[in-house]
C-alpha cells in the first residue's frame, strides 16, 4: 500500500537543509581574526559601523538586544568591548567580574512615538495612545526599551492595551512602517535612523532618558582605543548624528 | 533488526546523527530547574501560552489537512509546466525563513495587504495581532509539509482502486471519502504529524505577522523566546513542558490512528 | 444488449484504432501479445481513457466525439474486473461487495457472496483471502452491480496454476447466469477458447482476425495466432499449383489459386529423414534441426533452412533419426497436408 517515496523523502531532506541554512544568521569567520570584538546594543549599529570607519579599527561587532548581550557574555562569550543601552544589564556584567576597566556613558536615549510617515491618525501625545481603536505596539518590558516604554506611560499616567509586545524594538518599527501599528514607542535614534517613519516627541517629564555605558572586557589596547575614540568629540558627533544625545 | 548487517561507518554516521538529537536533549534536561517544574506548570502564563500554542497548531494543522489534501490531490493528479509551477509555489514556505513568510502575509494579509486592505477597509478587520493571525502564519509555514507527504502517498497509490470504485458507479465524492482517504491513512497521519510539529515550534513567521501578546498570539516558543532574555530557568521549564506535552499527544495520537 | 465500437485511442505514440461489435449474451476474448493494446482497449470502453469515435452500449451512446458525448464511467453500467483482484483493502470483503450495491446493500451483498459460497468470508478482509477466493469476490462485488458490459482484464493471470482452472470453471458459471455484453481480455488461448464465443485478435492496435475459436486457429492469419494454435504459417503467392514464399523457397500445394495466400502446415505433417525420402511428398526441404522441446508425448524440433518450420515427432523417431542440436536432416511435406487460404 502506502509507501513513502524515496523521492519525498529526499526533497524533504534537502529542504530540510536549505531551511536549516537560511536559518543560520552568521557564521564563523576563522581565517581572519580581527582587531576587536564589540559587544554592541542593536540600536548602536549605524553609529559604531560610522565610528568603526572613521577610526580605521578592524572590529566585529555583535549587534543585539542589550538582554541577549549579556546573556551570551556572562556564560563566557569572548569579546573586547562591551557597550550597553542600560546600566542595568553592565552592572550585572560588572558583577560577573568580566570588566576590566571603568564603565562609562557614552551617550543617551531619549523616547519618542513612532507614527506613520505624515503622522495620519494625529497623535501627539502619550495621551493619545489610549484612544480606542488605535493600534499600538510596544516593546516587550524584557528589552529596555519596552520597559522605558511602561515608564513613560506609568508617569505619563496613560494605560495603552497593546497589540503587540515585540521581542525588539525593530518589530516596533517595522509594524509601524508597514501601516499595521499605528503607533509604538521607540529610541529616539531608531526613527532617526529608520528614515521611514516620522517620530512625536514626549515632553521631559514623561519621558525616560536610556543611558548607554561602554567598558572594555579584555586587556588589548585596541578596546581602549575603540572606547576613547566613542568618547571623544568625533565619536559623538557622529552618535549625536544617529539620533543620540552627548554624554 | 533485519538479517542484512548495517555496514560499520554508516552506523557510525547514525550515531553522531542521533548524539545531535540527544545532546541538546541532554543539556536541556540536566539544566533545568527541576524544582521549578511544579510551580512553571502551576503559573497561570504557562498554561495560557501552552493552551494557546495547543490551539493554534491544532487548529493550523486541521486547516492545512482542509486544504493540503485538496491541494495534493491537484498536485499529484496534473502534469507538466503547471504541476512544477504549483509545486514550487506550495513548497515555498519550506524554503523560506519564516520571518520573510511572517512579512509576506503582512503584505497579503496586513491592514495595507492585498487581501488586508479590502477587508479592513470593507469591514475593519485587521489580521495581524489576533489569534487567527497566528493559526495562518502556522498553516503557511506548516501545511507545505502535509501536503508533500499527501502527494507522495498518492503517488504510490495504485489509480486502479479508485477506477474500480468509479466502474462500480461511485461517484467522485464517493470515490474520494470511501477509497482515495482511507487508502492515504497513513501518509495522511505522518504529514499531519509533521505539519502539527512544524506548527508547534513556529516561531518567525508568527512573531512578524501576529505579534506577540500573552493570551491572543504568544504561543510557548514566543514565551520561551522572551522568558530566555529575562528568566532563562523559566524558558527551559516551558521548553521541557512543551516536548513533553507534544510527545503525550503524539504517541496517543498514533495509536489511535495507525493502532490496528 | 449488444456492444458497437469503432475507436482510435492515442496515447504516447501508441494507437488503438478498431471496431468491434459484440451481439447480446456473447463473450468475445480478446487475445494478443504484450503491447497490443488490449488493457487500453478496455480502459477505453469503460471511459477512462479518451477516444475518438463513438460507443454504443444497449443503443445508448457512451461515447461520441463528434457530438461531444461522454458518459462517465460510474454511469456507463459497465463492470471492470482487473488482473489482480483490486479489492479495497481496507473494506472487508462483505463491504467490498457491498460497495456498488444501492438498496439495502449489505443484505444483498451478503446473498451475493452466499450463492457463491463465499458466504463465510464475508467479514474477513481482503488479505486474508487466497488468490482465487479474492478473484472470485472481486468478480461478484463486479456482478452484484448488475452492469451491461463487463470487462474482464486478464481474471485468471495473476493466479496460480493449480487453482486457475477451478477459477476458470467458477467464472464459466457466472458468465453464463450474466445477461449483459462480456469482453474477456486475455493472452492465454486455453483461457479465450474455453470462456469465448469469439476471438478477437489485435496487434499493434488493429483487429487483425476474428472468429469463432476454431475458425481462427483453422486459419491463423498472424504469426502470434499461429504460435497459439501451435502451427507453421507461411505467406506467399499462389500460381495454382505451387507457392512462391516471401523467402524464395517454391512449395508445391495443388488448387490454390492465383494471388496471395497464407499456407498451414501443422507440425505433426512434417516429416523427417536422414536422407533424401524418395517416392510421393514433393516438397522436400534440407533443413537443420535448431531446437528440441519435449512437449507431452510429443518433441517439438525447430528447423532453419530454406522454409522455416516446426516439426513434431514421436521420441522414438527422434533416437532413430539421432536427432541432436545442430543435426541435417530432410524435412517433407505432402502437398495435401498443406492449407491454402487468402491472405
Amino acid at each position: 500500500m502506502f509507501k513513502w517515496s524515496c523521492r519525498v523523502t529526499k526533497a524533504i531532506g534537502i529542504l530540510v537543509a536549505l531551511v536549516a541554512l537560511a536559518s543560520c544568521q552568521s557564521y564563523v569567520d576563522t581565517t581572519h581574526p580581527p582587531a576587536l570584538t564589540v559587544f554592541a546594543a542593536a540600536s548602536l549599529q549605524p553609529p559604531f559601523d560610522n565610528i568603526a570607519r572613521q577610526a580605521k579599527v578592524d572590529a566585529r561587532f555583535n549587534y543585539a538586544g542589550t538582554q541577549t548581550l549579556t546573556a551570551q557574555l556572562t556564560p563566557g562569550a569572548q569579546a573586547d568591548v562591551f557597550a550597553s543601552a542600560d546600566t542595568a544589564h553592565m552592572k550585572t556584567v560588572q558583577d560577573a567580574g568580566l570588566l576590566t576597566g571603568p564603565s562609562k556613558i557614552f551617550a543617551h536615549n531619549r523616547l519618542e512615538i513612532a507614527v506613520e510617515k505624515g503622522n495620519p491618525k494625529g497623535i501627539h501625545t502619550l495621551a493619545d495612545l489610549a484612544r480606542p481603536g488605535l493600534v499600538v505596539v510596544l516593546a516587550d518590558p524584557s528589552v529596555p526599551a519596552g520597559k522605558y516604554a511602561q515608564q513613560a506611560l506609568a508617569k505619563a499616567h496613560v494605560k495603552v492595551h497593546p497589540a503587540s509586545l515585540e521581542p525588539q524594538v525593530t518589530g516596533v518599527l517595522s509594524k509601524v512602517s508597514l501601516g499595521e501599528a499605528d503607533a509604538g514607542i521607540v529610541y529616539v535614534s531608531d526613527i532617526v535612523t529608520s528614515g521611514k517613519i516620522d517620530g512625536v516627541e514626549v515632553p521631559d517629564d514623561d519621558n525616560v532618558v536610556a543611558d548607554y555605558s561602554i567598558a572594555s572586557l579584555s586587556h588589548r589596547s585596541a578596546a581602549d582605543q575603540f572606547i576613547a575614540f566613542v568618547l571623544s568629540s568625533q565619536g559623538q558627533a557622529i552618535l549625536v548624528n544617529a539620533g543620540f544625545e552627548k554624554a | 533488526m533485519s538479517e542484512a548487517r548495517i555496514p560499520a561507518p554508516l552506523l557510525a554516521l547514525a550515531g553522531a546523527g542521533l548524539l545531535l538529537f540527544i545532546l541538546p536533549l541532554a543539556g536541556l534536561m540536566l539544566r533545568a530547574p527541576w524544582d521549578q517544574v511544579g510551580g512553571a506548570l502551576l503559573a497561570p502564563e504557562t498554561g495560557t501560552a501552552l493552551g494557546l500554542s495547543l490551539f493554534c497548531s491544532l487548529t493550523a494543522t486541521a486547516v492545512a489537512l482542509a486544504l493540503g489534501i485538496p491541494l495534493a490531490l491537484v498536485l499529484a493528479r496534473t502534469t507538466g509546466t503547471l504541476r512544477s509551477v504549483l509545486r514550487a509555489l506550495t513548497t515555498l514556505p519550506m524554503v523560506l525563513p519564516p520571518v520573510v513568510g511572517g512579512v509576506a502575509l503582512l503584505l497579503a494579509f496586513g491592514r495595507r495587504g492585498l487581501i488586508g486592505a479590502p477587508l479592513h477597509d470593507a469591514f475593519g478587520i485587521q489580521v495581524p495581532f489576533t489569534t487567527a493571525a497566528a493559526v495562518i502564519a502556522e498553516t503557511f509555514v506548516a501545511m507545505p509539509f502535509l501536503v508533500i507527504a499527501v502527494e507522495g502517498g498518492l503517488r504510490a497509490l495504485d489509480r486502479r482502486y479508485e477506477e474500480a470504485a468509479r466502474a462500480l458507479g461511485a461517484s467522485g465524492w464517493k470515490v474520494f471519502l470511501r477509497v482515495t482517504l482511507p487508502l492515504l491513512r497513513p501518509a495522511i497521519f505522518s504529514g499531519a504529524v509533521l505539519c502539527w510539529a512544524r506548527a508547534l515550534g513556529e516561531f518567525g513567521a508568527t512573531i512578524t505577522f501576529a505579534g506577540n501578546l500573552p493570551g491572543r498570539t504568544q504561543t510557548v516558543p514566543l514565551a520561551v523566546y522572551i522568558a530566555l532574555e529575562t528568566r532563562p530557568q523559566a524558558a527551559i521549564v516551558l521548553s521541557l513542558i512543551l516536548l513533553a506535552v507534544s510527545l503525550a499527544i503524539l504517541i496517543g495520537l498514533r495509536d489511535r490512528w495507525l493502532g490496528v | 444488449m449488444s456492444l458497437h465500437a469503432d475507436i482510435a485511442v492515442r496515447r504516447n505514440g501508441f494507437t488503438l484504432d478498431l471496431k468491434l461489435d459484440v451481439d447480446p449474451g456473447e463473450t468475445v476474448a480478446i487475445l494478443g501479445p504484450n503491447g497490443a493494446g488490449k488493457t487500453t482497449l478496455l480502459r477505453a470502453l469503460a471511459g477512462l481513457v479518451p477516444l475518438h469515435g463513438r460507443v454504443e452500449l444497449d443503443g445508448d451512446v457512451l461515447d461520441d466525439s463528434a457530438t461531444g458525448r461522454h458518459v462517465p464511467t460510474e454511469r456507463r453500467r459497465v463492470g471492470l474486473v482487473f488482473q489482480d483482484h483490486v479489492l479495497f483493502p481496507h473494506m472487508s470483503v462483505l463491504q467490498n461487495v457491498a460497495f456498488g450495491l444501492k438498496a439495502d446493500a449489505t443484505r444483498s451483498a451478503r446473498e451475493w457472496l452466499e450463492r457463491a459460497g463465499l458466504g463465510e468470508k464475508a467479514d474477513a478482509m481482503p488479505r486474508e483471502l487466497s488468490g482465487g477466493q479474492a478473484q472470485r469476490v472481486a468478480l461478484i462485488r463486479t456482478l452484484a452491480t448488475r452492469p451491461r458490459l463487463l470487462l474482464l482484464d486478464e481474471p485468471l493471470s495473476a493466479l496460480d496454476v493449480t487453482i486457475r482452472a477451478e477459477v476458470r470453471r467458477d467464472l464459466s458459471r457466472q458468465l453464463a447466469g450474466f445477461e449483459g455484453v462480456r469482453i474477456l481480455v486475455t493472452h492465454d488461448p486455453l483461457e479465450a477458447i474455453a470462456l469465448a464465443d469469439r476471438l478477437v485478435i489485435l496487434e499493434q492496435g488493429t483487429v487483425v482476425q476474428t472468429g469463432t475459436p476454431s475458425g481462427v486457429t483453422a486459419q491463423p492469419r498472424s504469426r502470434f495466432v499461429a504460435d497459439l494454435a501451435g502451427v507453421n504459417l507461411l505467406r506467399g503467392h499462389a500460381h495454382h499449383d505451387h507457392i512462391e514464399l516471401d523467402g524464395g523457397a517454391v512449395i508445391a500445394a495443388p488448387d490454390s489459386g492465383e494471388g496471395d495466400v497464407f499456407a498451414v502446415i501443422h507440425p505433426r505433417a512434417v516429416a523427417l529423414y536422414l536422407s533424401r525420402p524418395e517416392g510421393t511428398p514433393r516438397n522436400v526441404w534440407r533443413a537443420k534441426a535448431e531446437d528440441l522441446d519435449l512437449q507431452g508425448e510429443r518433441v517439438r524440433v525447430r528447423l532453419t533452412g530454406e522454409v522455416p518450420l516446426v516439426a513434431e515427432v514421436t521420441p522414438s523417431a527422434v533416437r532413430e533419426l539421432r536427432l541432436d542440436r545442430g543435426a541435417e536432416v530432410w524435412a517433407a511435406v505432402k502437398a495435401t497436408e498443406i492449407s491454402v487460404y487468402r491472405a
